[in-house]
């Protein structure tokens, strides 16, 4: 239970940008990933925006010599975490090593299609549409592609699912059962998830707005974050230069609603608090929150209100980067950790784009432009999710 | 650092087995799946409650509450479920309203509910339980990634109890794919499903609750250690089951029961079958899915039969496959799923 998990690798594929580095371009020229769907047709084609990653099936598929009628959800997810692998430059092979993957629609972008046939008929439709239906079957895709034969898992619980793949990976290395993990979550853009939330009413029908007293809710978006996490041993054998390391995560419940937040914020507070305490750390030592932010009216004032509780008047740096990359679900917590990963290693700090009023209740007032800073050592990023899941992560800087 | 069993609670296909003779009749089942015996779920929660939750979702609670209740608790710790498929049911019905009405006019209420979570996450609603929450679904290792949490979870601070359990259900869509894999075939008699060879399982459901800890309760069994294995070859697989064994401070002698996950699928048992007898000549072997069917997380109902077993110090003969006469103490679970995932499961008398 001794030891620093460091952080290896890292890797990002979102609506603004393919890579980590054309990531942090698109940041650079506040440069948002929100526009039209283009992936499936649909009612709201015109009328919902989303974050689409900028890349088809095929071109991913072609790229990796993949089968194109492998789930998007499947091929985001090799993208980023062959991305994080080839950064960390390490022999997976030769160690310990383990996949905790975090998806929350996994094959439902074929199952979509698949059931359009079976509902007129339950013998038609084609079987390979839906073999890679379950969540699982996207980790063992990723397996495959990476190599990895060891401990393999997924997690789903819901938009909080992929920092607590990162927290598992952290806790799997400290008791010494692996040595190796890489972790992160994916996530692809479904008409099933637009219609889900559709249906709640809390899509905004305009580039969102995040902790603007004017936001109307989300914009979906797709993508996946994947981080490659190591023991000190592995970390020394290599000599690797990590950034950071992960200092600090919690899981909690708000148990309030299946899908509305408590209006004070009682799990995202204790998330927070609870990860502060295990990084040993005060609050007013964390330079930059990388905040939930949906945009939704509920989660922004519940986060919101937390922040508050926590800090008072005195809250460091936040921002959600949401309005780039749209709400990536389970993905989420992956990406916004290689945000927050970059954020120390290149000590900057992220825009909230398309701020202009703080919510009146709050006062808060976000990052609104990307900024470089003398130093950031320690970031925060929170996920929160349906069923009141609540989870926070901490990074650390190395020096 | 020992990791205890104080509470369990079940839904399978059969009465509830018990801490007495632990199964007092074995139900039998024609066709190519068996589902849950349920309980009158109004035993568990209010009408109003009731009215809103899936199948599952009140498999769940049930389950969930029988193991607290077991174990004379009132607060948890946190909340750990591995399910496979998830809330299906609601699942299929968003989809199909969703394409039937052309993506207009849909209910939100099947869609809040169809994430995996939701099984665990009402669960800490109902209980006010506002702490650790967390769920699996990794096929056949659903319900083993959550033993691995928490005993991880219990070696970081042992005073917590901590409800974990695995839930997958059948839905008539699930069974209607499935079947089209030729995963199943269709029996007379469920219970004489390894006396006649042929290709197919049969397809199961259910849901299985413990309260686990790192102090003992009455009753409570050891969780002594989880593995898992993924694709392994067969010399891997002998290795790991080996090495598994090993590492629980006993040798294969030792083990008095091997409760083995064969399906019936006469192809697929040939390796598990040949690899049993091999390493377990001296231990009694047992076999659960002809009560239970296959399911990606019925290793937990396997878990709960075995702690059932333990308890009770007997080992009823439905299950029998190979009698060595011995008490059972120390108990294995071996548990292929489909010939890509194993696990194991080792549990001990107090």
């Amino acid at each position: 239970m001794k030891g620093r998990v460091h952080v290896a690798g890292y890797g990002v594929i979102t609506a603004i940008g393919n890579s980590v580095e054309d990531t942090v371009t698109s940041f650079k020229n506040e440069s948002s990933g929100i526009g039209r769907i283009s992936l499936f047709d649909s009612i709201y084609q015109d009328v919902l925006p989303v974050g689409e990653v900028k890349l088809s099936n095929d071109a991913i598929a072609e790229k990796f010599a993949l089968d194109p009628r492998t789930t998007r959800t499947s091929l985001l997810g090799i993208h980023a975490a062959r991305e994080a692998v080839l950064n960390s430059g390490i022999n997976l092979q030769q160690w310990r090593c383990g996949l905790i993957s975090a998806t929350t629609v996994g094959g439902m972008d074929k199952t979509e299609s698949f059931f359009e046939n079976y509902l007129l008929n339950p013998n038609s439709g084609r079987l390979n549409k839906v073999v890679n239906h379950e969540c699982g079957k996207t980790t063992e895709l990723l397996a495959k592609y990476l190599g990895i034969h060891g401990f393999i898992s997924t997690i789903n619980t819901a938009c909080s699912s992929s920092v607590n793949a990162i927290a598992l990976g952290s806790r799997l290395i400290k008791h010494n059962h692996l040595d190796v993990v890489v972790a992160g979550g994916s996530d692809a853009l479904s008409k099933f998830t637009l219609n889900g939330f559709n249906s709640l009413m809390i899509l905004d029908k305009k580039p969102c707005k995040p902790f603007d007293a004017g936001r109307n809710g989300l914009n979906l978006g797709e993508g996946a974050g994947f981080v490659v996490i190591v023991s000190e041993r592995v970390a020394s054998h290599y000599g690797i230069n990590s950034p950071c390391h992960v200092n600090g995560y919690a899981n909690t419940n708000d148990a309030f609603h299946q899908t509305a937040s408590s209006p004070e914020g009682r799990g995202s507070f204790s998330a927070m608090t609870s990860a502060l305490k295990m990084a040993g750390l005060e609050p007013t030592d964390v330079d930059y929150i990388n905040l939930h932010g949906t945009g939704t009216i509920n989660n922004d004032i519940s986060e919101g209100t937390a922040i508050k509780r926590l800090y008072g008047d005195h809250y460091p740096a936040l921002s959600s980067t949401k309005a780039f990359t749209g709400h990536t679900l389970g993905a989420s917590g992956g990406i916004e950790a290689v945000f927050s990963i970059l954020a120390i290693r290149d000590n900057f700090v992220l825009p909230n784009l398309r701020f202009v009023n703080a919510i009146p209740e709050l006062g808060i007032i976000p990052q609104t432009k990307f900024e470089s800073k003398k130093k950031v050592k320690h970031v925060m990023s929170n996920s929160f999710g349906f069923g009141g899941n609540c989870s926070s992560i901490i990074f650390s800087a190395n020096t | 650092m020992a990791v205890y069993i104080n509470g369990i609670g079940t839904l399978s296909a059969q009465p509830p087995w018990n801490k007495e003779e632990v199964i007092s009749v074995a139900k039998a089942y024609s066709g190519d799946k068996v589902s849950c015996v349920e309980p009158d779920y109004s035993q568990y929660l209010d009408v109003r409650q009731l009215r809103r939750m899936s199948r599952i979702i009140k498999m769940g609670m049930a389950a969930g509450i029988d193991a607290l209740k077991e174990a004379n608790l009132k607060v948890l710790d946190g909340i750990i479920t591995g399910t496979s498929y998830g809330c299906l049911e609601d699942t299929g019905i968003f989809l199909s309203k969703m394409i039937e009405n052309k993506e207009n006019a849909l209910n939100p209420t099947p869609f809040i509910q169809s994430t995996h979570n939701t099984i665990g996450s009402q669960i800490a609603l109902m209980l006010q339980c506002q702490g650790y929450n967390q769920t699996y679904t990794q096929s056949g290792f659903s319900f083993e990634n959550a033993l691995v949490d928490a005993i991880m979870s219990i070696a970081e601070n042992e005073n917590q109890s901590i409800l974990t359990g695995a839930i997958d259900e059948i839905t008539l869509t699930s069974h209607n794919i499935l079947r089209r894999f030729n995963m199943f075939r269709s029996v007379t008699n469920s219970l004489a499903l390894f006396e006649i060879k042929g290709k197919g399982t049969i397809q199961g459901e259910g849901a299985a609750y413990f309260v686990l800890s790192g102090v003992a309760g009455a009753d409570a069994v050891e969780l002594a250690t989880v593995n898992m294995l993924f694709q392994p070859t067969v010399d891997a697989l002998r290795e790991g089951i080996i090495t598994c064994v090993d590492s629980t401070q006993v040798t294969m002698e030792d083990i008095d029961l091997v409760i083995v996950g064969k399906s019936g699928d006469t192809e697929l048992d040939v390796l598990t079958d040949g690899l049993t007898s091999e390493l377990f000549g001296k231990s009694t072997i047992a076999r659960f899915k002809h009560l239970t069917g296959e399911f990606p997380t019925s290793s937990a109902l396997a878990m709960a039969l075995a702690c059932r077993i333990v308890q009770a110090q007997r080992i009823p003969d439905v299950i029998v496959e190979r009698d060595r006469q011995r008490s059972p103490k120390n108990v294995l679970i071996y548990n292929p799923y489909f010939g890509a995932y194993h696990s194991l499961i080792m549990l001990k008398s107090c």
